[in-house]
Parts: C-alpha cells; sequence; structure tokens
C-alpha cells in the first residue's frame, strides 16, 4: 500500500493524503514533471489523458484532455501558482470548452503536493481542496464564511448523533 | 475530474443555500421537526411569501423536502443532501487513491525493468 493516510476536513472540504514510494524523490518529481509519466496516472484507465501543454513555472498552464470509453473528450487546465523542483507543486485545476478556454462556472480544486526523503524512499504530502470560486467569493463579500463553517459543522455535529 | 463533476455541483448548491442566515435556520429547524411553511412563518419577521422563497431557495438546492399534508406543506430537511458535501470529499479520495496506485504501478515497472534487464530474470 502506498497511500499511508487519508484526513478529510469536511468543515473546510479539503483532503490531505500521504504516500510513501519506494522510489528516490528525484524519480517520482518525474511522475508530474515529464508529461508523458502524468498521462499514464492523472486520469483513471476508463479516461487516459492526453497531456498538451506542461509548463511548469510559477504562472505556466497544463493542458491536457481525457477521452471517455465513446470517444468523447473532457478538457481540464491546471495554472501554476507555485514550484519548487523537485521538492513542491502547487496548482488549480478545473475544465476547459472544447477550444481549452477555461470554464468559469465549472468547479475549480487547488492542489499542493511536498515531496521529501523518508525511509530510504519518497513520502508524497497531496492538500487539496475544493474552490467553489463563485459561491465562495459571494459568500466572502457578503461576510458569510464564517457562518457557513459553521452550519457546516453544527449539521455534521447533528449528523453524528 | 469528470467523474466527480457531479459532486462538485451538489457542493456549489449547498455553499449557495448556506450563504443566507434565515436558510440555514430554516434548515436546523426542520431537521427534526416537520413545520409547515406557515408555522416556519410565525418564527421569522418577515412574510409568508418572503418565508416561502426561502423555503423554495432549498428546494430547487436539493437541502430540503415539502410534502403536502391537508392544506398545509410540511418541510423537512434533506439529510441526503447535507451529506453530499461528504461523498464529493469521499470521490475526491477515491480520485487520488486511483492516482497513487497508479503512481505506484509505474515505479513498480523501473523496478522490474531494472531487475530484468541487470539480473536477467524471468518475470
Amino acid at each position: 500500500m502506498s497511500v499511508t493516510s487519508v484526513d478529510k476536513d469536511f468543515d473546510h472540504l479539503n483532503l490531505t493524503l500521504v504516500a510513501d514510494f519506494g522510489a528516490p524523490l528525484e524519480r517520482v518529481w518525474q511522475l508530474w514533471a515529464d508529461p508523458r509519466q502524468l498521462e499514464r496516472w492523472w486520469g483513471p484507465p476508463s479516461h487516459p489523458a492526453t497531456v498538451e501543454q506542461h509548463d511548469l513555472t510559477p504562472g505556466g498552464d497544463v493542458t491536457y484532455f481525457m477521452t471517455d470509453p465513446e470517444g468523447e473528450q473532457y478538457r481540464g487546465w491546471w495554472r501554476v501558482t507555485s514550484v519548487n523542483p523537485p521538492r513542491s507543486l502547487e496548482f488549480t485545476d478545473g475544465f476547459a470548452d472544447q477550444d481549452g478556454t477555461p470554464l468559469a462556472d465549472m468547479p475549480i480544486t487547488t492542489t499542493r503536493i511536498e515531496l521529501s526523503e523518508h525511509d530510504g524512499g519518497t513520502r508524497m504530502r497531496l492538500r487539496s481542496v475544493f474552490d467553489s470560486r463563485e459561491q465562495m467569493d459571494q459568500l466572502m463579500s457578503m461576510g458569510a464564511a464564517e457562518g457557513l463553517q459553521q452550519a457546516v459543522g453544527q449539521m455534521d455535529a447533528l449528523l453524528a448523533d | 475530474m469528470v467523474v466527480y463533476e457531479l459532486a462538485d455541483e451538489a457542493v456549489d448548491h449547498l455553499f449557495h443555500a448556506l450563504a443566507d442566515a434565515t436558510r440555514r435556520d430554516i434548515l436546523r429547524r426542520c431537521l427534526r421537526d416537520e413545520p409547515s411553511v406557515s408555522r416556519l412563518t410565525k418564527a421569522y419577521p418577515m412574510s409568508f411569501a418572503a418565508v416561502q422563497k426561502h423555503v423554495a431557495a432549498l428546494e430547487r438546492a436539493g437541502l430540503v423536502t415539502k410534502e403536502r399534508r391537508g392544506r398545509e406543506q410540511l418541510v423537512h430537511t434533506d439529510l441526503d443532501a447535507v451529506r453530499r458535501a461528504r461523498q464529493a470529499l469521499d470521490r475526491l479520495e477515491t480520485a487520488w487513491r486511483g492516482r497513487v496506485e497508479r503512481m505506484s504501478d509505474l515505479l513498480a515497472q523501473d523496478t522490474d525493468t531494472e531487475e530484468s534487464s541487470t539480473r536477467g530474470q524471468p518475470r
């Protein structure tokens, strides 16, 4: 098993995953940094990914499409927000239309990965946050972010009964 | 991403519905109890029509269900909708577990290739 731990924070809609690999850090970094490697693991086997642009520099873009069993293509993008090869990478990712233009009304996730040497192999720590941008902006401007956290927290407490 | 598209939308609906204090309060009131819209109206300094609008917004988001009983409409919080936020995270977890597994497989292929080429072991 590569996945060492998974922690889900329901109030803040994020996920932290720790995985350990028996391979050198540089090799694990290549899984992200080499587009041919990336497309072998990013999409599920039913939706293999084809990476087109792949620019892992701050502000750089990664664009790809996934092909479903019927041959239909779904386009996606990353925008790199910070990168420190071969140790860390942070990017937002979302969907795009057939021309590759990001879809503003679709949800966005922000993911940060950190690689470190661990037990003769490599530990990958990954944190992924749901960013329902439009609604979150709206919430912030209404000063309701705190109220939302409270409400979801309270509901969780009620559900736990 | 494609595989949990629907779950993301559900999360967005949840955010929107929860952006209003009155709607959050209605959700809490209707979690254990099933008040009618007219009974709910008595709890807020607003008109029947205004409360009905909030209930309609919650209903559109799938957070409450309405049931007609006689001349009244009873409102009940749909726990499944609240659980969708959890499901969205569960799906994100599933997606990343799958990716990590595929990463492992790729790394294992390196070792296989090395072993078979350096030691000539048949696999």
